[in-house]
């Protein structure tokens, strides 16, 4: 009895590993806690898109509940997302772009932000314009105190201005009511 | 002859070539330590959009304006820990390659020392109970029966 006994531990040390192993088959790599969650939104200081002398703070959060939705019109994922958005903003919610450009290299500058503009308003036409206003963000300075890791990412900011949501990938039907509504909804009713 | 001319051509054309390419780096530092310095550092950086590359490797936009980052806190004289410090308060401790030490990952260093003493441990235990109980009568017949085959 007592042999059988020693024989079951490294069976079971072996379907432990098996378990073990079997969950990481459905873990999602790129999914990883943000360090920025339920911290104030990182200080800045950046233009509108499409009106570049006007500036925004990380004051503009306060006091309204706002999807920060980063995104480009070279994002492909970003054109997907872009109606599902518009039927968010439809239902009252305010969303605000953070827009970044891939070829507007710091170093060298090449793209005017006329062209920009143009190619952003060029895109929205055709799909729809879920924005309030875009924050441009010129030298990709914020997205990387955001932690931003590429497009299309969305963060949820409450009426204090803290992060409550950073969510990689886009937003579709099932991720806003399986991720977003809840936390959306609670800081509605406050 | 000629081939053995061309071939030196070629050969210092090269050399040249490498030459400028690597004075033309994107990244100047004034001290070779800070050099020496930024080259590690993007060595254990990760790049947080493809995973498994170290920021030097990578040519994803984010791994560029991490690089870009990178040399710009150097400049601004940052040591080592503060930089991983910046990038790991942004990307998470994900960002660099060697985990920090917490009680969910000691178990990445405890695991395989058990392992080694339990091992050990199970290797004497059994061992032990080896004795060989064999009576000389057993020998005397096992040795008689081993002439015999003889």
């Amino acid at each position: 009895m007592k042999k059988i006994a020693l024989y079951l531990i490294p069976l079971g040390l072996f379907l432990g590993l098996i378990i073990f192993l079997y969950q990481g088959l459905f873990s999602n790599p790129r999914e990883h806690q943000s360090s920025l969650l339920e911290q104030p939104m990182p200080e800045f200081v950046l233009p509108d898109l499409m009106n570049i002398e006007k500036t925004y703070t990380q004051d503009v959060f306060l006091g309204e509940v706002t999807l920060l939705n980063v995104w480009g019109v070279w994002c492909i994922t970003c054109a997907i997302e872009l109606p599902y958005l518009k039927q968010l903003q439809g239902e009252g919610k305010h969303i605000v772009g953070l827009y970044f450009d891939q070829d507007m290299d710091p170093d060298f500058g090449i793209k005017t932000v006329a062209r920009v503009q143009q190619e952003v308003t060029d895109k929205l036409n055709q799909l729809g314009n879920p924005y309030a206003y875009n924050i441009f963000d010129v030298k990709r300075d914020l997205s990387m105190d955001l932690g931003v890791t590429g497009a299309p990412e969305t963060y949820l900011i409450d009426q204090q201005g803290r992060i409550r949501l950073h969510h990689i990938g886009d937003i579709n039907p099932r991720v806003w009511n399986k991720k977003f509504a809840p936390i959306y909804d609670e800081l509605i009713a406050q | 002859m000629n081939r053995l001319v061309s071939t030196l051509f070629i050969l210092t054309l090269g050399f040249f070539v490498s030459q400028v390419l690597a004075t033309e780096d994107k990244f100047h530092f004034d001290s070779a330590e800070k050099n020496a310095l930024f080259l590690e550092l993007t060595k254990v950086l990760r790049c947080p959009k493809c995973q498994n590359q170290n920021i030097a490797d990578s040519d994803a936009m984010i791994a560029v304006d991490l690089k870009r980052k990178v040399y710009e806190l150097l400049q601004k004289d940052y040591d080592k820990k503060q930089v991983i410090d910046f990038m790991k308060q942004r990307y998470g401790d994900f960002v660099y390659y060697q985990p920090p030490v917490n009680p969910m990952t000691i178990w990445l260093w405890l695991l395989p020392v058990l392992f080694i003493f339990i091992a050990l441990a199970g290797i004497i235990m059994t061992r032990k109970r080896q004795i060989p109980d064999i009576s000389q009568e057993q020998l005397a017949k096992a040795q008689a029966i081993l002439e015999r085959e003889e």
